[in-house]
């Protein structure tokens, strides 16, 4: 499985050019980046995170602020922001285009080939750390089931495709359930959907937590060791079967029959809570501080974060790792350096270095990137008369 | 007709089919102005024709301008075998590959609560019917979400007939290399493996 990793500070997968549009506050911005790690600094206001949630359109999904259409276009109309980037890879450059269209719609171009948006995961493996997530370890699962979901979807690109189809029937279902007709030859179809895709969902994050898991052995980092698990929702049988080994047909098929059987068993609960009460769409992460041997909710704000980001690193280990990966993901890092004291952002930008990950990182000092050295390229935004200014300013 | 008001409402029409947009419409209206005789004349003539007749077929839902379509109509074709299809475009799609020489059955959309579309709103009592006689029952739904759970629902409806029900194969496509497929595709494809 292991793979050589790539020399040190270049990364095999990265954003090679991008060209920014008539988005959020860009009138207009290019950057040619060589894989080193990418330090943007300049005042609040600037324009550094509109950059980093442009790069994050290139992955499936509504990108890093979960932004709706309408927000993203610099005149506020929804439309005519356009974000064209190339990336490198290690099977060779891959050509990406997404157009803000009218009603919200975005296009998405590979290649110079009309795409859907679940064909994004197929590029490159994205991962993210914003501060919104700051409260992730306190808030509601969703967000943690989010973060899952990205995990799982870094490892396996089809994760998006099962959870739209799972989401989908199962809307579909709660609907049927609320309006009518009461049709248990429909309500079976849909149960049989939901089991499937559902399946499908449950293996591809206990997979992904089992590879987390993995990268957390023998790791070499200054960052808390977690101890993390997928908890709840799940429903009767789903998990087993979501442990069911590759080949284990008759595990998993046993796996998706007790769950269809409990979807039917609670239509009647469902139908009066409205929502299906069982299934992956309940399922929760916990994790554990493992120094202190102490729940992430309990922690303090300083170790949530030192978590989330040793997190991040064990995913991006596990996927340079990763023969069918074959690289480190693209990092995008909001303002994650100005919460670490000097000696773990040191640490940070060496355990970047050693991956061979383009890292996008912001911050409003320049100071905060002085331990980077020339590992990176730098750049120093500002907000002028036209939108965002970009200039690059490398060491 | 003053300000070439007609046109622009040809135009304007035109632009509203799917595949044009406004420029590419003002270049078909030239372009049937210009051979007015050769492709203008014979177009209004059809378009009249299709405006008028367009129907339905009674049997099986595709479309033609008799009561009973051509497909239906033709004695060379197996009436033991009918392939279910959403819409007539997939109807058409089938039979451009022309390895069928069955019957069809149009269900006119899927299953979706959400759109508001059930089983009396698509064709499914009348297939019910038909499929009696049948030898096989063929389900080309299109492999989404409420693809398959209409394909799950229809043979669940016909399964008392005792009539085999098969679907259309998933897997790596005619001329595909593994290595552009999705795991999804990968996944079906293996489980669809067939003995050499």
């Amino acid at each position: 499985m292991s793979e050589p990793l790539p020399p040190n500070g270049r990364a095999t997968l990265f954003v090679s050019r991008l060209a920014v549009s008539q988005f959020r506050s860009h009138a207009q911005t290019r950057l040619a980046l060589d894989g080193r790690p990418v330090a943007l600094h300049g005042p609040n206001g600037s324009g550094k995170t509109n950059l980093l949630e442009a790069v994050s359109l290139l992955s499936p999904g509504r990108g890093l602020r979960r932004a709706k259409a309408e927000e993203l276009a610099r005149s506020g109309v929804g439309a005519g922001w356009r974000v064209r980037a190339e990336v490198a890879t290690p099977r060779g450059a891959r050509a990406v285009a997404l157009t803000g269209e009218p009603e919200g719609r975005r296009r998405v171009e590979i290649d110079d080939k009309a795409e859907t948006q679940t064909a994004l995961g197929e590029v490159a493996p994205m991962l993210w750390l914003t501060p919104a997530m700051d409260r992730l370890w306190i808030e509601g699962p969703e967000g943690r089931r989010r973060w899952l979901d990205r995990a799982a979807l870094s490892f396996f690109p089809g994760h998006a495709e099962a959870s739209l189809a799972y989401e989908r029937a199962m809307r579909e279902r709660n609907r049927l359930l609320r309006d009518g007709p009461n049709d248990p030859r429909w309500l079976d179809a849909l149960e049989a959907r939901m089991a499937e895709h559902g399946l499908a969902v449950a293996r591809a994050r206990d997979a992904a937590a089992a590879r987390l898991r993995g990268a957390f052995e023998n790791a070499k980092t200054l960052f808390p060791l977690a101890e993390i698990a997928i908890v709840g929702g799940m429903g009767s049988g789903l998990e087993k079967g979501a442990r069911a080994a590759p080949g284990d047909g008759a595990q998993a098929s046993g796996a998706m029959d007790d769950f269809r059987a409990a979807l039917a068993r609670s239509r009647r609960e469902d139908a009066a809570a409205g929502r299906a009460l069982t299934g992956p769409h309940r399922a929760d992460l916990s994790a554990v501080f493992a120094p202190k041997g102490v729940d992430a909710r309990l922690c303090s704000t300083g170790e949530q974060k030192a978590l989330l980001i040793s997190l991040t690193l064990a995913n991006a280990r596990a996927l340079a790792a990763d023969a069918t990966a074959g690289a480190a993901p693209i990092l995008l890092l909001d303002e994650v350096a100005a919460h670490l004291d000097p000696d773990r952002r040191a640490a940070l930008y060496d355990e970047i270095d050693a991956l061979g990950a383009q890292a996008w990182m912001t911050a409003a000092e320049p100071g905060l990137f002085d331990a980077l050295g020339g590992r990176a390229q730098r750049f120093a935004m500002s907000d002028g008369p036209d939108g965002s200014v970009l200039e690059p300013c490398d060491a | 007709m003053d300000d070439g008001g007609e046109i622009q409402r040809l135009i304007a029409l035109m632009a509203k089919l799917p595949g044009l947009g406004p420029r590419s419409a003002r270049r078909a209206v030239l372009a049937l102005v210009r051979r007015r005789e050769a492709l203008l004349a014979p177009l209004a003539e059809a378009m009249a024709t299709v405006a008028e007749r367009a129907r339905l077929c009674a049997r099986c839902g595709n479309l033609d301008t008799t009561e009973i379509c051509a497909i239906c109509r033709d004695p060379e074709r197996d009436d033991g075998l009918i392939c279910v299809v959403e819409e007539v475009g997939d109807l058409w799609a089938m039979e451009r590959a022309g390895a069928f020489r069955g019957r069809y059955h149009v269900l006119g959309g899927v299953l979706s609560a959400l759109d508001g579309v059930g089983p009396d709103d698509l064709r499914i009592p009348a297939l019910a019917e038909r499929a009696a006689t049948a030898r096989e029952v063929i389900l080309a739904l299109n492999a989404t979400v409420d693809g398959v759970t209409t394909a799950h629902y229809v043979a669940d409806s016909l399964a008392a007939l005792g009539v085999p029900v098969t679907s259309l194969a998933q897997g790596v496509p005619v001329g595909g290399e593994l290595d552009y497929l999705d795991d999804g595709t990968i996944g079906a494809a293996l489980r669809a493996r067939r003995a050499l």
